[in-house]
């Protein structure tokens, strides 16, 4: 509890809209008629599916299996029988399908046989991690990076600090604060677990100072020989992101470039904490998750879903209605994506729905340089000079100027007074780049084919024209002659005329 | 006089800036220099260029007996590039090109008669196929460059444009009328 805390730089005091749905007791959303499970639902490769259409599945089997080290499996949510593998609408911004496992419910809801682990601390923290991954957990928090990838990087690195982040700075979204208050017991059970799974020496819990609550709910659970700490950090957008949270916990700065392992520390979010409790003390895979469903609809609140779950189903559970002049965001209000329409599968990364008016399109108006982007940015970027060289197509500046530092949280858009959507060019000029960038490797790549095919060829045409030169026994790179083809040749014509002569017999 | 001497000293300037400037277009058979063009060519092998491919090419401007916009495949950012390379100022792409239109060659597999030509057309070895059984493209590997298209003699072969997916959709700049 004496841990001084420090403080980012930049940042914002957002109007936090969180009373509408926190106070609300979270709702099981009952089983949809149909399961839309995206292969990709984390960061990494895709999973491989290992059903096929027709097939019938149990809630909780594995129905796509991880492909490579930064992947995890995808589980069915219930029992049904799969109707198809193929591409559907994913929550995406531009509406783009991906290939997802489709599963008709067949309403019983029957479980596949699951195992639990008694007793946790008698395995080997590689024992965990496995457990961790063939339980399909992804980050929680919403980027969905596996979590056992992180645990494995964690022991080979000498992990020293273990944070669980319930820092919920965006607006809006109160499923971190609804699971805490409901289930403190797997968040703390779970931190426990995630610390021997990586040999963390600390272990800390930090919420927001406007989360009371929950901070009461865990403090009820860790016990005095724990060793947990249990932080509450100031309520500033964005002290959530990672690396503010370690920048206000540790006094630490991640390094430009590097990962938060670099400095000893890693950070789950409290929804994997509870999604490893469950998973290893009850077998449970990842199958369902906190969501909140807020904004314009009758009943803001959070809700238990499972995973693949049709968002149009979650809306009209708080008693949204279809009309033209609202829109969906997915995620949170300042980092989220607008989505075209809401036949999209709930994910592994969902943690909001947010239903908001329409606005009409602001104008864009010329920078005037007031700086206020430089004063509220939280990785102390110049966002006005990365805007002008992005605006420019001036890519390789944007780079020098640390684009890739960026963590795209907003807060310069969010305060410019001339509404110029930094962010926007911020996320073009960063996809630019990585264009180029695929582009040189597939001309690379090209080249390579190419210069393997000519040399194939020319390979070819030299044996031919030795062949030709040499007249009768020229012996080729494979040893034979050309009395030995005649020979080959001979034997398959009498092999032949036997053959034919049996045949007329018959 | 001393307007003579003045028209003298223009003279003699603009000479050594015409000289200066023929200097830095003129011959090179830097094979550093080749290298360079050539990695910033998309290595399709397409022959749009009028020449028998990428490094063929890239010699050509090397030499300065090509310029730099005839790599339709390259588009605005190769030209960008090669302008920045050798010093020749942007232009657009030369008026007897078409731009290329993205995409990749599909076979329709239910036409194909198996004849081996596109597979033999193909730079970059990106079509599989056996003699008088189906080919088809290896969607990954192949480049776009169309060379297969003419070979092929039931026309099975078209160019289709990949519907967008998680690795190679992107942001567009942000459109803004008021400030263009």
């Amino acid at each position: 509890m004496t841990r001084t805390l420090h403080r980012f730089s930049g940042g914002l005091h957002l109007d936090t809209h969180k009373h509408e749905s926190r106070d609300v007791p979270s709702m099981l959303v009952p089983l949809p008629g149909q399961i839309i499970l995206p292969l990709k639902q984390h960061i990494g490769l895709a999973a491989r599916p290992l059903v096929n259409p027709g097939e019938r599945v149990l809630k909780g089997q594995i129905i796509a299996e991880p492909e490579g080290y930064v992947s995890v499996p995808v589980h069915a949510t219930t029992s049904g029988v799969v109707r198809d593998i193929g591409d559907y609408h994913i929550p995406h911004p531009f509406g783009i399908r991906e290939p997802c496992i489709v599963i008709d419910a067949d309403g019983l809801d029957e479980l596949f046989p699951i195992e639990a682990v008694t007793d946790y601390a008698a395995l080997t923290p590689q024992a965990l991690q496995e457990i961790i991954r063939d339980r399909g957990i992804a980050g929680l928090g919403g980027a969905g990076f596996p979590a056992h990838v992180k645990l494995k990087e964690g022991v080979d690195n000498a992990v020293d600090t273990l944070i669980i982040n319930g820092v919920e700075c965006e607006p809006y979204i109160t499923c971190d604060d609804r699971l805490i208050r409901e289930k403190a017991m797997y968040v703390v059970s779970g931190a426990r677990m995630i610390r021997h799974a990586v040999n963390a020496k600390h272990c800390v819990i930090a919420v927001e100072e406007d989360m009371p609550e929950a901070h009461d709910a865990l403090a009820g659970h860790i016990t005095a020989h724990d060793d947990i700490e249990l932080v509450r950090v100031p309520t500033r957008y964005p002290a959530g992101g990672e690396k503010q949270l370690i920048q206000v916990l540790t006094g630490k700065e991640v390094p430009s470039g590097g990962f938060s392992i670099n400095i000893g520390i890693i950070v789950h979010n409290v929804a994997t904490a509870a999604a490893v409790y469950r998973a290893v003390t009850r077998g449970e895979p990842l199958i369902s998750r906190y969501v909140t469903v807020t904004g314009e609809v009758k009943t803001p609140r959070n809700l238990q879903v499972l995973l693949g779950t049709p968002v149009s189903d979650c809306l009209k559970l708080c008693g949204y209605e279809d009309s033209n002049d609202t829109r969906i965001i997915v995620g949170g209000p300042m980092m989220g994506t607008q989505v075209r329409d809401c036949n999209i599968p709930v994910t592994k990364t969902t943690n909001c729905i947010i239903v908001r008016r329409k606005i009409p399109p602001i104008q864009e108006l010329p920078c005037i340089r007031c700086g206020r982007c430089a004063d509220v940015c939280p990785v102390n970027l110049l966002p006005q000079q990365l805007y002008l060289y992005a605006k420019a197509d001036r890519f390789d500046e944007t780079r020098q100027h640390h684009l890739f530092d960026c963590i795209e949280c907003g807060c310069c858009s969010c305060v410019c007074p001339s509404h110029i959507p930094l962010v926007q060019y911020y996320r073009y000029a960063k996809f630019e780049i990585a264009l180029e960038e695929q582009r040189r490797q597939g001309a690379t790549r090209a080249e390579q084919r190419f210069l393997n095919r000519k040399r194939r060829l020319q390979q070819r045409q030299e044996v031919k024209q030795k062949q030709k030169a040499g007249s009768t026994t020229t012996a080729t790179e494979s040893g034979d002659t050309d009395a030995d083809r005649k020979a080959f040749v001979r034997a398959a014509v009498a092999r032949t005329r036997s053959r034919k002569e049996r045949g007329t017999d018959r | 006089m001393a307007i003579l001497t003045l028209i003298l000293l223009v003279v003699i300037l603009l000479l050594a800036v015409v000289y200066l400037d023929r200097e830095d277009h003129t011959a090179s058979d830097d094979p550093l220099l080749v290298d360079a063009i050539n990695r910033q060519l998309p290595q399709t092998q397409c022959g749009e260029c009028g020449y028998d491919g990428c490094r063929p090419y890239a010699e050509a401007i090397a030499n300065g007996c090509a310029d730099i916009n005839r790599c339709p495949p390259g588009g605005d950012i190769t030209i960008q590039s090669l302008s920045r390379l050798t010093g020749h100022t942007l232009k657009p792409l030369a008026g007897d090109l078409t731009p290329t239109s993205e995409g990749v060659a599909v076979i329709d597999e239910d036409l194909c008669i198996g004849c081996l030509k596109c597979i033999r057309a193909c730079p970059v070895d990106a079509i599989v196929g056996a003699p008088k059984l189906m080919h088809t493209v290896i969607e990954s590997e192949c480049t776009g460059c169309k060379l297969c298209l003419p070979p092929c003699p039931v026309d099975c072969i078209s160019m289709v444009k990949p519907p967008l997916n998680l690795r190679d959709w992107h942001w567009a700049k942000p459109a803004n009328p008021l400030l263009e």
